[in-house]
This record gives C-alpha cells, structure tokens and sequence, in this order.
C-alpha cells in the first residue's frame, strides 16, 4: 500500500520537476541576455559560446584569462574552457568540442594532419610571445662548476644527479608527459650518460628547481620560457642556468629519433578550428587580433600562480590597467 | 584391547581426578546456573525481573532468558544426558560448561574448581586437558587432513610433532578409521566425519566429554551405529560424558542420568526409567508416551514383593534385567518369574505385568522402584 | 606470498609433492637465470613495426571516417544520441536549481531510507552548494546518470542472457573478464578514435566500464533465484515469459538493485577520470589542482566526490533493500511509525514543489548557489599541513623512497630485465600451472608471449617490478589491517568510512599527495597505486575470515587455542581462497593504478599509455602499451586467481541467495 503511494507521489514529483525544469531551462536564457541590456547596442557575441582549449601550464592559462574576460565582458560572449593536453585539444578540433588552441608550440605533425590534411583548422597568427625550451641547472651549479653548462661536459658531472631513478646515471627531469620533447632522442644521440625520468607536470619542475637553488641540491631539467616561475624568488635572484646544446639548425630535428641538436626558438602561434574561422564572427577577429609580449603573459601568469588569484579576477586586473593594448585587437 | 588400557593409564596419571573417585565428588557440579542473552545481562544478578517469565521478561528487557537457574551434578564416569527440543537452551548450556559462552550467573565446579573463576590462561588450560568437545556439524578443518584434525587439539597445546602425531594414529584406530589418516575430511561420509571428531576429541584425553547433538545430522542408520560406538567408547575408555540431544530414544539410550529441559529450566532429572515411568508432568509424560515401556523398564520397575504361594522353581533373572528380555522366559513358563540378586529373592514377577508393561499400561502405584534410588538430581526451579 | 601459502593451494593440484615441485621450479629458474643472464634480453626501442603499423591504422581509421559517409553517419549518431542524452540530464538538473535539487534529493532519501537518508542527501549536497562546487557537481552527476541509464537499459538484459542460456555466458563472461582488468586509462584511447572528445565520449567510455557489473550482479540474482520456485511455476504452465516475470524478476529484485547500485559506484569512479578526454564535472577541479600542485583544492574537490557517491549508494542501497518486497525491516518500520512518515513525506513533496516553483519564479537565484553560502573550504588548513610535512618530513619520506627504491624496486627491475625473456615466460606458465591449472598456463604463456610480438618486453618488466612491490605492500598492509577488522568489530566499524571513501575517490586523487610527499618516482606510483588497493584487498580479507565458519572457530575454542592459533590455524588457512582472491584484486588493482604512476614518474608501459595518449606520433607505443598492460594483466590475473577463485565465487553466489531469501 505504502509502496504504492509512495511511487505515485514520486513519479508525480517527478514529472512537476521535469514540465518546470523543461519552463526553467528556457528561464535561464534571461540572464545572459543581462549585460547586453548595460549597452545602449547588443553586444555581438550574445548567446553564443567559444571553447577555448586549457593546456596544461599556467602562462597558457593566462593567455586565456585575458582572451576570456574580454570576450564575455567586452564582446558578450560565454567562453567554455577545456583543460585538455596540447594533442587532445587538437582532436577537439573536427567535433567543435575545441574552437581555439591560444598558444601552439610547435606540433608539425598536428599541423599537417589537421590543417593540411583533414582542413578542420588553420592558423590564426602568431601570439607575439617567444618559446624557449632548453635544459637548465640552478644558478649555484654554474658558479660551483663553471663548465657545467656546456652538454660536452655533463658526462663528468653525471654522477651528481644521480637519483633513485636514474639508477647509475645522471637524472634529466621533465615536465607534463604532453609537452614537446625530444629529450630521450637528445640523451641517446648526444651518447649522454643519462636517464630521462618524467616529472609529470609543470608544478613538479618549478618545485624542484626552487628547492634546487634554495637547497642546493644538483639539478638538470627541462624548461621553458615564458614562465611565470623566472620573475620569482628565488629563480629572480638566481636565474637557472640553460645549458648549451649543439646549435640548432633549420631541419636539424625533422627526423625526432635522430635529432642531435638544440631545441629551435619557438614562435608560438594561435591555431582555430576552421568552422570557428568562418562562424566565430567578433570572437574570431578578436582571437585573430590577439598578440603580447613575454612579459605582458609572465605578468598575469605570476598574478594566477603567485598571487592566488582566479584566473577571471587575473585576466580582468591584466585588462582593467592596460587598457591600450587590448584596444587594438577589438574587432 | 590395547589402546584401552592406555587411555586407563593415563588417566590414572591425574592425582586429583582418582582422588575423586575415592570421595564420590561429582566431576562437574552446576548450581545456580543462568544464562540471559541481551542488554539486560550485565545488571541482571539479584534483580526482581528473574521472577518474570520468560515471555515477560523479554518483553520488558528485550533480552531473552536460555538457561534459567539450572543446577545438576554430573558423577565420575557416568553418561550425563541433556535432552530438549530446539531452543530449550541445551546447547546454551553445554557451552556455559566451558564458557564458550560465559555465563550470567551461578557455578560451574569441575572436580570443586569453579570454572567461572578461571583466569583466561587457567581456561585454556582446562579446555587444552581437562575437557573435549564433539559438534553437531563436525567442525573439522578441511584444509587439513585426518590425521592432522586429530592431532589438532594436541598441536595447539604445543606436543611435538611426533608424539601427536602416533597418538592420532591410536585415536584413528580406537574409532575405527584406519588408512583414512591421510584423506580431507571433505572425502568421507558424513559418520566417518563425526568418528574423526570423537578421535579428536579423545585423542586430548580429556577428564570430560561433551558432545552437543553430535549424531543429529547422520543418518538413523549411521546415527544407531555412532550411539553404539560411542557406549563402546565409553565402556573402554571410561570417561565422563556430557550429551546433548533433541532425541529421546537416544537419550534414553545413552544416559546413565538424563535431565529434561524446556524454555532453559530443567523440567525432570533422573535415570531412564523414572522419566519413562514417572514423567515430571505432561510435556514429559507427552515425550514418552511412544516409548516401549518393556524396552526401558527393568524388572526391579514392575516386580511385586514374593508371597508364600508363589512358586519357587520360576525362572530367575536379576532386577536390572530389562522387562524385554524376559518375554521368552515367561512366555515358556507358567510360572512367576523370580527376580533374584546375590542369592536373595527380592520379589516376583507375574505374566500379566509383563503383559501390561509391553501394552505400555502402567498404572500409577503399580510401578514402584524396588530400591531406594540414589538422590537424583535436583530438579530445578 | 610464500612458497608454503603457494604450496597449500598446489597439493591436490599435482600429483607430486608440491613443496619438492616448488623448489625444484625455484633452483631450476635461479640456475637458468645465472648462467643465461643478460642474454635474449629484449631492450626496448622507441620506434617498430609495431608502433608505426598502430599509427598507420588510426591514421586510416581517421580516413574512413573522413571519407566513407555510413562510418561517420554512424558514429556521429551514436555520438549525437549520447550527447543529447547528457544534455538533457544535465538540462534538467540545472533547470531545476539547487533548492529544487536538495529538496527532491531528500524527498528520495526519505522516501527511499527513511531519516538519516534523507538528512544525509540534504546535508550532503548542502556541503557540494557550500565547498562552491555545485556546477561541477551537476555535471558529474549528469555524466554518471547519463551512463549508468544506458549501462542498465543493455546491462541488465545481457545479465538477464547470460543468466539463462550457457552459450551468451561462453561468449561474454571472457569479455567482461577482459574488460575488468583494463586499466581505466585504457579505455580512452579506442574510444577518442572513435568518438572523439567531450561529454558524449566520457559517458561512453564510463558506460563501457560501468555495464559489467550490472550484466555480472544481474546474472548472478537471476541464477540465484531457488529452482523450487521456479519448478513450482513451470509446473503450474507457466510459460518462459512469466517465469520470468512472475518469478526471477520479483525474487531478483534486490539483488538487480544492487546491480544498479554497483553500476552508479563504477560510473562514478571513471566519470571524474574521463576529464583527461574532456569529461565535464568535478575531474576538471582536480586536474587544475594537480596542475599547480594544490593539495587543497584537490581536497575539496574530493571530499565533494565522496559526498555525491556516498549519497548515491546510500540512496540506491535503501531503495533496492525497500525493492525487496519479502524484507520484513521496510515494512516492519513502515507499520510503526506510518502516520508521521507519511507526513513528513507530504511535508517533504510540497517542500520540493515549492522549491520548483521558485525555480521557476526566480531562475537566476535558484541557478547558482549564494556567494555568501558558497565558502567553505579545507584549501588552507590542507596545504598548511602539506607545506609541515614538506618541510619537517622531507628527508624522512626521502629516505623512505631511497631506501625502497635501493633495496626492493631496483634489484627486482634489474633481476626481470636481466632475465632471458623465455626464462620469464616459462616461470609464469609453470607458476600459473601449479597455482590455477593447465588452461590458466597456456592463456599465461600466450599472454606473455604477446607482449613479446608488441616489442614492449622490457617495459613490461620494469612495469611488472612496480607492480610486485606494490602488490607486496598491499597485501601486508591489506591483510593486517583486514585481520583487524575481522577480529575486532570497532576496528571494523571505525575503517569502513576510510574504506568506502578510498574506493569511490578516483585513482588519480591520490596521485597528488603521494608526489608531494615523494617527488616523481617509481616509488610515488607505488604509493599511490598502494592506496588505491588495499581497501578492497582489506575488505576481502575481512569477509573472508568473518565467512570461516562459527563451528570452526568453536572447535578450537573449545580445544584451548589461543586468539593467535585460532588466526594462524583456523581462519587464515580456511579463508584462503578469499585470500587468494584479495592477492587476485590487489594486483588487478595495482596494475590499473600503475598506468596512472606514469604520470608521476612511474615510468615504462604507464608513460607510454599516457604519452601515446598526449602526443600524437607516440600513438602506436601508447596502443602497444595499453595491450601490453592487458596482456600482463592477464597473465597475473590466471597466475594468481588459483583454483580458489570459482569456489569462492560459489560462496558469494550462495551467500546472496541466502541474502536474497531469507524470508521474515
């Protein structure tokens, strides 16, 4: 008996919740339409939406922070952000889950399938910053043993980075199993005595590098720039120290198992969807338009990784005090 | 036979137990006993409530009384039976002995030593030496083979190996299991499985045997088989038994003294034949209504005292000849049957009680023990 | 695991006696180790046929779907379909807003288990709204229903398949064996081929690994239904049909419940990992968290995983107990306090219109939970905690991973990798032969064979070296603590909660603290994959002892055996085949875990499944390495499930019947 007033009345319930979630749904397309209504004129992206891919380091995320806060404050849009590795944001692309990667370093074999290929992206321009990838040891490492940083001499100093990883070989720590990398290839072609052990992401590099120069304590990584961690104690007063690999040369690293030399500068680039190229309208323009500087993206990442701040708290101090930079890349 | 006089001798081993013998002390002596299972428990001793009935005490406690002031002594020697339906508290009872359950209130002495006063290590010890323990559903290890089962007992009060392990051999042949020692118990039938609990159990050689409905789940064949082994157990190793059974036939079977319990109270103590001939009350007397009096019964039960007239020349037999066994004398002879002990006439027997005690009519004052009975057991309550 | 533990099992296995086969096996396997060491090794190489034959057949898969229509059509409708479904779940969830959602929550939870059910969801989601986190929540939620709707729409009707005819059982129970022992992670990879990413993907993937259990627990309440009852039906005329309606069904009912509630717990497990496939919900908080090391943030996200699981299996247990129309507790409780029940379930109804209603007077408020409300954190207390132990116990924990990693990882690794890899092979065939029987050899050897032809040998190795370790640890702590909580009720009682907790948080939470208390390594990996493991190792030794039967136990109490003879003599060896199924799980576990240590420098076949899965020309190693860590599993899995499995199964199928039918 119970049993059965009981489902009854549930079923009845739910079929309440379900006719007004049905009336609510549509409700909830009020708000957005809110701060269209501030402008005396509609803003252009009301109602829509752009997927912004996240890859995983946080002067990334700036990027995004800023391209963000203007796109749904200035240009009224909703930005959906992914927090997707650099190949899976590429596969975002086909399905429309992905409209934008902001900041591609490199990836020529992505290009070429994606944009050459299967035409389902293409390049919005370059981002204006440069990348730098390279292997550094903290600052003490160079002062203790000055010839430490050119790649002829690390066999002699290998055993200091011995861990209980690398077994009897020196340690060559990397970040996010995703990032661009050719430091197996370079350590076997280099006749290097040493292991490539994978730190796992960008966090597990900054640790260890500021406890390597705090501490003291041996050190040889990958890294990069920009990177928020360069304009901060301790790495601000002792800057690490990159060390000289055999020089790049265009072409040099086209074959990824027999690359010998250093990795090249890294122009990064924007790269869309193609269906974002032809649809995105102000957004497109805007991401099109979208270009700053090494410092200006080191900036707001130190805001983010520092400061505590959110990303949207972040992207909109960056906006509300440079004002005429972001002017020029309105649509 | 051989494996007899060993177990005889090793009991003489224990000073304390020949010792009661020589004083008539019963080896187990119970008063008092209680056993409620609940919250009421811890709080319970002296408390009005245990003048409730059961009924009404698990309602007002909403705990449940399964032994209720029970007391008996068990002597050196003899087989003690429990007898009760499911949930009359035997099994409760028989596990108060050893504290297996620990008992609410009241006195467990083995040969005068309160068991309840043990200390753990104390327990042990008694539970390691002094008792043994055969189960309704065997409780053999089946990752262990026979002769491992049996030893079990011995390896965990710490005998070496060798010396276990040949006296499970004796035990294995005392029951009648040679060559199965290596065999899982998994591998044998369900009698061959209980004959492997009574090795263990012997093999500890206890002062003491319980056995808790050990034959309940067999077969009545096998069942009849397990009762004669073990009265042939207990006529060669002599030792002091504690049976627990839901069957009255093999209680009465067994039992040197059988204590009837209902609802956790002893309802009647006393030999075989005063339950079959005197039932307590009306549960009682309903349990041995199909008993066949003639089977129980003895002469000494139905004989009437000698008078002058009667003849001299009827068949003699002695008082503690069950009625049974003298149909065929009596049927050939027309004369009284003379019941005869030592030499002196104690009384007669007429065909016609024969007759009235096989038709199972026995008429109250007809029946009078012959003897002055031992004092029984006190019934409870 | 001991020779002698090892030993038992083989006795009625051969005929021979096992402890002279296991030494033999031992000296023979060290003499050949010794004189053929560092010979037939296979090192690995980074680039083979094998990899670059996987690259080539996504790359064509790819192709087909960009130029043969029907593909496609196909796999964009199915895509389409399982979106839509999301979006509706989700639409509904968000539409109805946070007031409506508690308030219908606690209406359920009352309605399904009373009081604490119903003060459980409320309270329970009244902590997601206050940890800011109900967005996320709902996603998640959205995700896990989406999934498990579709899990048992085809689940249960497979089980109930599987239950009756012996040929679909031959055809799916070797399926679903296989998918139990795929790592989660390896999931992701077929499917991103297919479908692509985003929501639709992650329900797919979470449903894929979500229906076996509901096929498996359907099948088994279905077989577990008495033949009596079912006799009495046929002999009455009853047709297949209304057998099954009027008979399985109804008596099955509880145990088809539970089916459910298992589906849910699964999804759940696997919905927050398919963030790395751009799976919405909670998953994106933790990776971000991971991302910039915040311990904290990972904490909240967490906490508010366990929260939404244990209201969902409290919820779906309740109801499928309620389901269960012979179980006299429901009905008993229902008679006794009928009258306020029933008010307070009006009370509860109206409540939940009402809050409807405001969601639909006032959308905006009832869509996002109040600022003010929403500020509960355990961010700082977690990380000033994380910062202590960083900076206090720093060369403790060190020293820990050196001296592990020195004394045990590293021999083991090099040992394994030193081995003739047919040495190896031969091992595990004969190990599998003496503990599981000749099948379970033949499937170990063409397993580890396998993994040969994927050229991914030496991988495998330092993979199985972690592996071993972190199965021994398991089984040490598991099986203490295991033994605890059999022996001890309190001690049961008190590490249930961590229990359940442990096992509904995904594997990859426990990443973080293990990395900020270890730094990346194979010991790290190691950790974590231990914390994942052992709650259900704990758990099977727990139910394992606690089934010995009490006559058992009663006969050596009765005999004088001390607590300790009693573990030693009675339960552990009578509990064996529970142990051995707990050694079984912990390293299916460990090995699933051990994908995710690639993640924090646990290396080999882990990296390669994670880096084919992030950079693309590393496709065809990270496929390898996925089937790789199958085929290992595999070869573990019947080394170690022993002959003791399928009798231990018959327990559990016994028991349940018992449950099932135990009549008031």
């Amino acid at each position: 008996m119970t049993q059965f007033r009981l489902g009854r009345l549930s079923a009845a319930l739910a079929v309440v919740a379900l006719v007004f979630a049905g009336c609510a749904q549509q409700g909830t397309a009020g708000p957005t339409t809110g701060p269209s209504e501030a402008g005396a004129t509609p803003l252009p992206g009301t109602g829509k939406t752009v997927n912004i891919a996240i890859n995983p380091w946080v002067g990334y995320e700036a990027n995004a922070a800023v391209v963000a806060y203007i796109l749904e404050e200035k240009l009224g849009y909703t930005v959906v952000k992914k927090n997707l590795a650099e190949q899976v944001s590429w596969e975002g692309f086909p399905t429309g889950e992905v409209d934008v990667i902001l900041e591609n370093w490199g990836h020529d074999d992505l290009k070429a399938k994606y944009i050459d290929t299967d035409k389902t992206a293409q390049s919005a321009g370059e981002l204006g910053v440069t990348g730098i990838i390279g292997w550094y040891v903290p600052a003490w490492m160079k002062e203790e043993y000055p010839d430490i940083d050119d790649w002829q001499n690390l066999n002699k100093y290998a055993d200091l980075f011995k861990t209980s990883e690398s077994g009897d070989k020196g340690q060559l720590l990397d970040g996010d199993p995703s990032y661009v990398t050719n430091d197996v290839a370079l350590v076997k072609n280099l006749e290097l005595n040493f292991e490539v052990v994978v730190g796992g992401s960008e966090a597990a590099l900054i640790t260890s590098f500021q406890q390597a120069t705090t501490q003291k304590t041996p050190l040889l990584a990958y890294f990069y720039d920009p990177q928020w961690a360069w304009a901060q104690p301790p790495l601000v007063d002792e800057p690490l120290v990159r060390i000289k690999l055999p020089e790049y040369t265009a072409g040099c690293d086209a074959d990824p198992e027999a690359v010998a030399c250093d990795y090249p500068p890294y122009i990064l680039d924007k790269i869309v969807s193609t269906t974002f190229a032809t649809e995105g309208g102000a957004a497109y323009e805007l991401i099109k338009n979208f270009k700053w500087t090494n410092l200006d993206q080191s900036t707001v990442s130190e805001l983010i990784a520092n400061q505590g701040m959110t990303a949207e708290d972040a992207g909109k101090k960056w906006v509300d005090e440079h004002e005429a930079i972001w002017q020029a890349w309105m649509p | 036979m051989q494996t007899a006089q060993v177990d005889r001798a090793a009991t003489t081993t224990h000073d304390d137990r020949t010792a009661d013998r020589a004083t008539g002390q019963p080896t187990i002596s119970v008063r008092g006993l209680w056993k409620i299972f609940g919250p009421a428990e811890p709080k319970i001793a002296g408390s009005p409530l245990l003048e409730l009935t059961n009924a009404e005490f698990r309602l007002r406690t909403g705990s449940t009384i399964a032994v209720r002031d029970v007391s008996f002594d068990v002597s050196p020697g003899e087989v003690f039976v429990v007898m009760g339906l499911s949930g009359s508290g035997k099994s409760t009872l028989v596990r108060c002995l050893t504290r297996l359950i620990e008992p609410t209130l009241g006195q467990v002495l083995l040969d005068g030593e309160d068991i309840r006063a043990a200390d753990e290590q104390r327990l042990r010890e008694l539970r390691r030496r002094r008792f043994a323990m055969v189960f309704q559903h065997f409780g053999l290890l089946p990752h262990r083979r026979v002769i491992d089962n049996i030893a079990f007992g011995l390896e965990i009060r710490g005998e070496p190996k060798a010396s276990r392990l040949a006296r499970a051999d004796k035990m294995l042949s005392l029951v009648g299991l040679e060559g199965y020692g290596g065999q899982y118990p998994d591998q044998l039938s369900g009698g061959m499985q209980q004959r492997v609990g009574l090795a263990r159990a012997l093999a500890g050689d206890p002062e003491v045997m319980l056995f808790d409905e050990p034959f309940s789940a067999l077969d009545p064949l096998i069942r009849r088989e397990m009762q004669n082994e073990v009265l042939r157990l207990h006529h060669e190793v002599g030792k002091t038994m504690i049976f627990i059974t839901h069957d009255l036939a093999e209680a009465l079977k067994l039992g040197d003294h059988v204590v009837i319990m209902r609802n956790g109270q002893v309802v009647q103590a006393g030999s075989p034949q005063e339950l079959v001939a005197h039932p307590a009350d009306d549960y009682v007397a309903d349990f041995v209504r199909d008993v066949p009096k003639s089977h129980v019964l003895t002469l000494r039960w139905i004989m009437r005292d000698a008078r002058e007239d009667d003849p001299a020349d009827g068949p003699e037999f002695g008082p503690d000849t069950v009625i049974r066994t003298v149909i065929h004398a009596a049927a050939t002879s027309d004369k009284p049957i003379r019941v005869v002990e030592a030499g002196r006439l104690l009384g007669v027997v007429d065909r016609a009680h024969i007759l009235e005690a096989i038709a199972g009519h026995l008429e109250p004052g007809q029946v009078e023990p012959g003897r002055v009975e031992e004092p029984g057991p006190t019934p409870a309550t | 695991m001991t020779a002698g533990t090892l030993a038992l099992r083989g006795r009625r296995a051969v005929a021979l006696s096992p402890r002279t086969t296991w030494l033999a096996l031992g000296a023979m396997s060290v003499a050949l180790y010794l004189v053929f060491r560092d010979q037939w090794i296979l090192p690995h190489e980074r680039d083979t046929a094998v990899f670059q034959a996987f690259n080539a057949a996504r790359d064509n898969i790819d192709e087909v779907k960009r130029t043969v229509p029907p593909v496609s059509l196909v796999l964009d409708a199915i895509r389409g379909t399982t979106d839509w479904l999301y979006t509706t779940i989700l639409g509904i969830l968000v539409g109805l807003g946070w007031p409506a959602v508690i308030a219908l929550s606690t209406f359920l939870g009352y309605a399904a288990g009373g009081w604490r059910t119903g003060l459980l969801a409320l309270s329970g989601l009244g902590v997601l709204g206050a940890l800011d986190l109900w967005d996320p929540s709902m996603k998640t939620l959205a995700v896990t229903l989406a999934a498990v709707l579709v899990s048992v729409a085809i689940g249960v009707p497979l089980g109930i398949l599987v239950a009756k005819s012996n040929r679909a059982r031959a055809v799916i129970t070797p399926i679903l064996d296989v998918l139990q022992i795929m790592p989660q992670y390896a999931y992701f990879i077929p499917f991103v081929v297919l479908f692509g990413i985003g929501a639709a993907s992650a329900v797919i993937v979470t449903f894929v690994y979500s229906m076996p259990a509901a096929i498996r627990i359907t099948a088994l309440g279905i077989r577990g239904v008495p033949a009596a009852s079912v006799e009495a039906a046929e002999s009455l005329g009853s047709t297949a049909g209304q057998v099954l309606r009027k008979v399985e069904l109804p008596l099955a009912r509880k145990t088809i419940g539970l089916a459910v509630n298992q589906t849910i717990m699964l999804a759940l497990s696997m919905v927050v990992i398919t963030v790395v496939i751009d799976g919405p919900g909670l998953g994106e908080n933790i990776i971000k968290a991971i991302q910039v090391l915040n311990v904290g943030a990972i904490f909240d996200a967490g906490l508010a995983i366990v929260i939404m699981a244990i209201i969902l299996d409290r919820v779906t247990e309740q109801a499928s107990l309620r389901l269960d129309s012979r179980s006299g507790a429901g009905r008993a409780g229902a008679a006794r306090r009928r009258l306020p029940r029933r008010l307070v379930l009006g009370g509860l109804a109206l409540a939940s219109l009402g809050a409807i209603g405001l969601s639909a007077i006032a959308p905006t408020w009832a869509g996002t939970v109040p600022e003010e409300f929403a500020s509960l954190t355990f961010r700082e207390p977690v990380n000033d905690l994380v910062d202590w132990i960083q900076a206090n116990l720093y060369f403790l924990t060190i020293g820990l991973k050196d001296a592990v990693t020195a004394g045990v990882i590293s021999p083991i690794e090099k040992v394994l990798r030193s081995s003739p890899f047919w040495l190896v092979i031969a091992i595990g065939g004969a190990m599998a032969a003496m503990l599981s029987g000749l099948r379970a050899a033949v499937i170990t050897v063409v397993a580890l064979a396998g993994i040969v032809g994927l050229q991914l040998w030496d991988h495998s190795m330092v993979t199985l070296a972690s592996v071993l370790v972190a199965t021994a640890i398991t089984l040490g702590i598991g099986a203490l603590i295991g033994i605890l909580a059999a022996s001890s009720d309190a001690v049961s009682r008190a590490v249930r909660p961590f229990l359940d907790a442990a096992q509904t948080l995904p594997a990859f939470v426990y990443l973080l603290p293990a990395l900020v208390l270890f730094s990346p390594s194979r010991f790290t990996a190691i950790v974590a994959a231990v914390i994942f493991a052992v709650p259900p190792v704990v758990r099977l030794v727990e139910t394992g002892i606690r089934l010995v039967p009490e006559t058992l136990i009663e006969a050596g109490r009765a005999s004088g055996a001390t607590r300790l003879q009693l573990l030693r003599k009675i339960q552990l060896p009578v509990a064996r085949p529970a142990l051995l199924l707990a050694t079984n799980q912990g390293i299916i576990m460990v090995l699933g875990m051990v994908v995710l240590g690639g993640l924090v420098g646990g290396g080999a076949l882990g990296f390669d499944v994670v880096s084919g899965f992030a950079q693309r020309r590393d496709f065809g190693l990270g496929l390898a390495a996925g089937i790789s860590m199958v085929l290992l599993g595999i070869a573990l899995d019947r080394i170690s499930q022993g002959a003791g499995r399928r009798r231990l199964e018959d327990l559990g199928e016994r028991a349940a019947k018992v449950q099932v039918h135990a009549t008031p």
